[in-house]
């Protein structure tokens, strides 16, 4: 075992410098907008919370060892190195209060990826030992037990012979050649089953032939939270091995933000080659099916409902029409939040900020953009597609003692679908 | 020294040496930035990250949304006038014009003084309200270093000695225009290596930016 | 001009007044001149009798003009006015002791006379020069094997106020210009112990040298200067702020050649190079050739004359806006040095980054934690 140092942090931090953090740096005037832009702010109006400001130290790196005149300024002694003691002091905000939700990349007039940087900051942050503890203890578990929450295959299968039960389907396992191999998050194998049984449910009516890996089932990945590429590159590694074991063609992402990012866009970048496999999120492949009219449902609902967008998946994703599509299939009170789309605001929970327990008091904070955006719509139903988004949402509601049920688009919908007697494994090819 | 010789020097070797300097400050950051380069992107892409970098590079130039704009209207309104204003001086006022012709041959038609000096005291104004705003509001003054104050005082005095030569104040009209070419000779020296960079740079961050999310199929 | 003659000098106790009379200038034209030159040089009326009565009173001073590196036109300027005009009887009587041009004497008897006049009035006689002063070689420029810069020492040294006339002798002007081949100098540069008027122009306007001997016969000091030494009187107006095109440069119409439609109608010749901007001098008012037009009027640029080093403004025709000098091969220069300096520090950063990561330690569950515990 070796000790992270600020030595090992700093030449990590060296190693993120490239051309957009460079170009992003140079740009910033100090404008502010930013910081309307982020949660943290807005709902504590503390400055420190500004999320150009939470770069500071990487600024400075980039500004001393890259940049003609930063050199000169650490000739003359102007430009001080990085200190354990300042990159400590911005854990906090670098982690507590940045959910990577890339709002604020959204407004810079500059066009500054400022999330881009966060997560590249983060990777200095852990390797000089300044994660909070809370993601340290989520990503050792998720890399000794598989599972950020230690779920073992165990509760899966028990999960699954539930499904099985009140379906009287077979959840798959490892089967070879299926086109669909589906990586689930621990969150939902706990707190929320019915997802596994809804998709049970859609992919036999559609006819698709589907599996789960007993080697890789969790979708989840602490380490592009935390910020340790090599980390996310072996829980990613993990997944890619199962999947061409399997021969399938799309491995399914959960209903999980981050999961999605890390396997979609960061994936192939972690292990250094495109995967011989598609990756979707669930939204993605219902809406597919939607389309082939191989998703069939019944009746609507009346309840007056609205969608939460899930960071990764909308904005930093780029699934914006699937989920809206897949709603207005059963709802026909289905209202927009004003901010929506790729400018909603986040749950607050995001990026590693719920498994942060020193994150706790500002997470709840937070939530009362979401509160705001709730009652100025009079909703009787909140939607949404990330286990991580709808536990944050669940619990700010009850805090805030409202009384508005959160549901996972996909259980929405199996709720409504269309179901044919069972004709056996006939249906299949 | 006269009025006369100060001016001369001032758009002989002054301005000359000024504008050398700018260029090789303004080449040498670009260049810093550029070879940095961005690694390939091994992702099955949504979408073309250059179409969408480009798009954004156009789409920056409006705020997000109107909740945005909301949200930062005193930013956004003073931040335009300014721009729009300095856009104004800068390249439609007569005698600029023939300066950028002289090195680029190529003019084009200028506005009546009058409306250049509107557009004038339009930047004017709304630099003094931006610079209220950096010392007054408690997110802008937490933010802001020396280098936003530089920034904006030698941003602010090329307009204000432009303005007081165009009307031959304070001090006679030889002395003055070689104050304003002094003043711009200082922000040309000073541009490369402060924020005022981002005229160049921001046109690579929202490439940047515009191209990263393109490829993910996010538009902006 | 027909009465300046170093052999017949007048009694130097007649005054002016007197003098005046005697060539049958009635009281009234005096008053005139006096009420002209007192509003030229922007006195308050009530000072009109004042000027008149000082000058009626004045008594002949003793002038020596001396020319150096010059061409004669300011001397032509201001003997070829349009009429005989009480300025010129102005002329007529003062005691121009010394002037090459105009003396009959020559040689030996001409240098004795400006050796008289120097010592007759010494310390009250007034010294106009016109030309520049080489300091490169005292051989350039001599007159009856004297150097200019002798000359000028010596002439000066006894004299109560010198009257720089033209802009060689107030700036150095054309000898003066880039490169200077005699290393010319203006009269200020010399002489510094004594009153200087700088009356430039190239030529000057005839009635500013009246107007500031009125000035010196009237108060019996020199007017108002400037910060470069010019009456205010004459050269606190600037040409472009007067300038009867002035409408046409705020209103964005400019002649771009010298036959094209806006120089046909009059429109501003900012962009052919006009420097009315930055010089300032009395000719869009007081006008040249007994106030016919002046260069702007016949569609030309203002050169700027009677401003210091108005030849090395970047060119006669070259806007003002436009830098002078090597502007353009500046910036290549620019965008070559930077280009290999950001060549340099972008490849100094990106070995940094190399380095960075040849030497990366995989990071692991193991490493993460500060306190070791794990």
């Amino acid at each position: 075992m070796t000790q992270p140092s600020l030595e090992k942090g700093v030449n990590i931090l060296r190693e993120q410098i490239d051309g957009p953090v460079a170009a992003f740096f140079s740009s910033c005037v100090h404008c502010g907008m930013c910081a309307e832009a982020c949660l943290f702010y807005t709902e504590t109006g503390d400055p420190k919370y500004t999320p150009i400001h939470k770069l500071e130290p990487m600024r400075r790196l980039w500004e001393r060892e890259f940049t003609f005149a930063g050199r000169i300024k650490k000739w003359l002694g102007l430009a001080p190195p990085i200190s354990d003691e300042e990159l400590e002091q911005w854990q906090p905000v670098v982690y507590d209060s940045c959910t990577l939700c890339g709002r604020c990349s959204m407004v810079c007039p500059v066009g500054n990826d400022i999330t881009y940087m966060i997560r590249r900051m983060r990777e200095g942050m852990a390797a000089s030992g300044n994660a909070p503890q809370g993601l340290i203890g989520a990503t050792t578990r998720a890399v000794k037990l598989g599972s950020p929450m230690g779920v073992k295959l165990a509760t899966l299968e028990a999960q699954a012979r539930h499904v099985k039960i009140s379906t009287g389907l077979d959840v798959p396992f490892d089967e070879e050649g299926a086109e669909y191999m589906v990586v689930l998050s621990s969150m939902e194998v706990v707190n929320y089953p019915e997802y596994l049984e809804a998709i049970t449910r859609i992919f036999h009516e559609a006819g698709k032939r589907w599996t789960i890996s007993t080697e890789a089932f969790e979708a989840t990945n602490s380490g592009i939270q935390i910020g340790v590429s090599d980390i996310a590159a072996e829980l990613v590694g993990r997944i890619v091995a199962a999947a061409e074991k399997l021969q399938v063609k799309t491995v399914i992402t959960p209903e999980c933000g981050h999961a999605y990012t890390a396997l979609r866009w960061e994936g192939p970048n972690l292990i250094g080659r495109p995967f011989l496999f598609k990756v979707r999120h669930i939204l993605e492949v219902l809406d597919d099916l939607r389309e082939q009219g191989l998703l069939q449902t019944s009746g609507m609902e009346n309840d007056r409902i609205t969608f939460h967008d899930p960071c990764q998946l909308v904005r930093r994703g780029g699934v914006v029409d699937p989920p809206r599509n897949l709603l207005n299939m059963v709802s026909n009170n289905f209202v927009e939040m004003e901010d929506h789309g790729t400018m909603n605001w986040c749950c607050g929970a995001g990026g590693g900020v719920s498994a942060n327990e020193a994150a706790d008091e500002i997470r709840l904070k937070a939530f009362k953009r979401k509160k705001a955006q709730l009652e100025s719509l009079e909703v009787e139903t909140l939607v949404t597609a990330c286990a991580n988004c709808r536990i944050q949402l669940e619990e700010g509601i009850e805090e805030n003692e409202m009384e508005i049920p959160v549901v996972g688009i996909t259980e929405m919908l199996a709720a409504h679908l269309v179901e044919h007697p069972s004709s056996d494994e006939g249906e299949q090819p | 020294m006269s009025g006369a010789e100060f001016l001369l020097w001032m758009r002989g070797p002054g301005i000359s040496f000024a504008a050398l300097f700018f260029i090789a400050g303004v080449v040498l950051r670009l260049i810093e930035i550029l070879m940095l380069g961005r690694t390939k992107n091994l992702a099955e892409l949504r979408g073309s990250g250059s179409t969408a970098g480009m798009r954004t590079i156009a789409t920056r130039f409006l705020p997000a949304d109107a909740n945005t704009f909301r949200r930062s209207l005193p930013t956004i309104v003073l931040g335009y006038l300014f721009h729009i204003g300095l856009f104004v001086v800068i390249f439609l006022l007569t005698p600029h014009i023939k300066l950028f012709q002289s090195v680029f041959h190529i003019g084009w038609p200028g506005l009546p003084t009058p409306v250049v000096d509107f557009f004038t005291v339009v930047a004017l104004v709304s630099m003094l309200g931006l610079l209220w705003r950096r010392v007054s509001n408690r997110l802008l003054r937490f933010l802001s270093t020396g280098e936003d104050y530089l920034s904006w005082a030698v941003t602010f005095m090329p307009l204000l000695t432009g303005y007081l030569s165009y009307h031959h104040l304070l001090l006679p009209y030889s002395w003055m225009l070689g104050i304003h070419i002094l003043s711009v000779a200082l922000l040309l020296v000073i541009f490369p290596f402060t924020k005022l960079m981002h005229s160049f740079t921001l046109f690579i961050a929202r490439y940047y930016n515009g191209a990263i999310a393109g490829e993910k199929g996010v538009q902006q | 001009m027909t009465a300046i003659k170093a052999e017949s000098r007048r009694p130097a106790d007649e005054t002016l007044g007197e003098a005046l009379r005697s060539h049958g200038i009635s009281r009234r034209g005096f008053l005139k001149f006096c009420a002209t030159t007192a509003s030229l040089m922007a006195l308050p009326p009530a000072m009109i009798p004042v000027v008149a009565s000082a000058l009626e009173k004045a008594r002949r001073p003793s002038v020596i003009w001396l020319s150096f590196q010059e061409c004669t036109g300011c001397t032509e300027s201001l003997t070829r006015s349009h009429a005989t005009t009480i300025e010129s009887l102005i002329f007529d009587h003062i005691s121009l002791d010394y002037h090459h041009t105009l003396q009959a004497a020559s040689g030996t008897a001409a240098e004795a006379a400006r050796e008289a006049a120097m010592r007759d009035n010494h310390g009250q006689y007034l010294l106009i020069v016109d030309g520049s002063i080489p300091l490169g070689n005292p051989g350039y420029s001599t007159i009856a094997g004297v150097s200019n810069l002798d000359m000028l020492r010596e002439t000066a040294e006894g004299a109560a106020g010198i009257i720089a006339i033209g802009t060689c002798a107030a700036y150095g002007g054309l000898p003066h210009a880039a490169p200077n081949p005699t290393g010319a100098v203006s009269v200020s540069e010399i002489i510094t112990d004594k009153p200087i008027v700088n009356v430039p122009g190239c030529p000057p306007i005839p009635v500013v040298i009246t107007g500031v001997l009125t000035h010196f016969l009237t108060f019996g000091t020199l007017p108002e200067l400037d910060s470069i030494g010019r009456p205010m009187a004459f050269y606190g107006q600037n040409i472009h702020d007067r300038c009867y095109r002035r409408s046409f440069y705020d209103r964005g119409l400019f002649a771009e050649t010298f036959d094209d439609e806006g120089a046909r109608k009059g429109w501003c010749l900012y962009k052919l190079g006009c420097k009315g901007p930055v010089t300032y001098n009395a000719c869009a008012t007081t006008k040249w050739n007994n106030g016919t037009s002046f260069p702007i009027e016949s569609g030309h640029p203002c050169l700027g004359c009677s401003e210091p080093d108005f030849w090395d403004m970047g060119g006669f025709y070259r806007t003002l806006s436009m830098p002078t000098g090597h502007f353009s091969t500046a910036l290549g220069y620019g965008v070559a040095i930077g280009a290999a300096a950001g060549l340099a520090s972008a490849l100094l950063g990106r070995s940094e980054r190399d380095k960075a990561r040849s030497a990366h330690e995989k990071v692991s569950v193991d490493d993460l934690d500060k306190g070791g515990s794990s």
